[in-house]
């Protein structure tokens, strides 16, 4: 492997460029939440902006997708996505229902597709 | 949750969030991520080091894209922290609920590991219905069970690589945002809750065409603040 050291030099890389590049977040996270009120306006605000950049992922990761995932038509991306939280519904909210089931069917029509 | 009156007890009744719908989901995209480490040329350590010390899938997929690509290091770093601004909000959000009563600053930095997207939704799920101070020990049961999961699933992954046709993979990687859409939703009835996702949805793709690599910040801080003012407005 090129871009890695061996042994702990290429440990050091991943806990540098990974683990802490990552946890420092959090570690930002405990200090401002240990500040917070549940109550107060500034939570409210906090949870919406987490709610909304989550929400972003989710469209980002269905319209813009890398991998695998890449190789199957948008067409097929969205008709699953909605066929999965169609069978969320259906199956009286049950979250196992819509997650397999969009699964399967994108699996599925990827198959009659190609 | 009533039988949760110890502890002890409220760590194990966590634990169980290893067989819920939430873990099966982590595990089918931990295993898209250890085929990815191993394609790119990942050791199986490298790859169950990072699922264990960064546990943020996303994250982990960037790191290994930018390393991959022979991206410096201290590039890399600033591709994952940017990546890893949203747990900012989330681990601030999730800390006054686990708190109680008394500071445990230990524990606390070790629940905040524990937070990521799955136990985030998790946590909200099911910690309103644990008494105040047993949510901490509630919560690490729950992040010792998903962090488990992924590196159980990691590990999994990137033995299996080898053969796993590619439509089963990317069927395996989709199920990722249906469940996170799908519990989001389940557990949004404010009107704030609702447009911040709507919201988030909707112009997500429209920053990641004109800022990439900010696209997350830009969407949740847009997004979110708009929900904010408007679910306010209309109280």
């Amino acid at each position: 492997m090129s871009f890695l050291q061996d042994g702990t030099g290429g440990y050091l890389t991943l806990f540098l460029a990974g683990a802490l590049a990552n946890e420092v977040w959090r570690l930002l996270g405990v200090v401002a939440g240990s500040h917070l009120d549940m109550d107060g306006q500034l939570f409210q605000w906090v949870r919406a902006v987490a709610l909304a950049l989550v929400a972003g992922l989710v469209s980002r990761m269905v319209l813009f997708p890398a991998g695998a995932l890449a190789d199957v038509p948008l067409a097929i991306r969205l008709a699953s996505f909605a066929g999965g939280i169609a069978l969320f519904y259906a199956a009286r909210r049950n979250l196992g229902a819509g997650v397999v089931g969009g699964g399967v069917l994108l699996l599925l029509a990827q198959l009659a597709w190609s | 949750m009533q039988d949760v009156s110890s502890p002890a007890s409220a760590f194990l009744q966590g634990l169980r969030a290893s067989y819920s719908v939430a873990a099966f989901v982590l595990f089918a995209t931990a295993l898209g991520f250890g085929a990815l480490a191993r394609d790119t040329g990942f050791t199986l350590g490298h790859t169950a080091f990072l699922a264990l010390t960064m546990f943020a899938l996303p994250n982990q997929v960037v790191l290994i894209d930018q390393l991959a690509r022979g991206a410096s290091v201290a590039a890399a770093a600033l591709a994952v922290t940017l990546a890893a601004v949203r747990l900012f909000p989330m681990v601030a959000t999730t800390m006054p609920h686990v708190r109680g009563t008394r500071r445990r600053p230990v524990l606390e930095v070790i629940a905040a590991h524990f937070v990521a997207i799955t136990t985030w939704i998790e946590g909200a799920r099911r910690l309103p219905a644990v008494p105040p101070d047993l949510r901490l020990p509630h919560h690490l049961g729950i992040g010792v069970a998903v962090c488990g999961m992924m590196v159980a699933g990691s590990v999994t992954g990137y033995l299996l690589s080898v053969g796993m046709p590619p439509v089963v993979s990317a069927a395996l990687v989709f199920t990722t945002p249906l469940y996170f859409i799908l519990s989001l939703v389940a557990t949004a009835r404010a009107r704030l809750e609702v447009s911040a996702i709507v919201l988030g949805c909707a112009l997500a793709p429209l920053f990641y065409l004109v800022v990439p690599g900010l696209d997350l910040l830009a969407t949740g801080l847009v997004g979110g603040t708009a929900a904010f003012l408007w679910g306010n407005a209309r109280r």
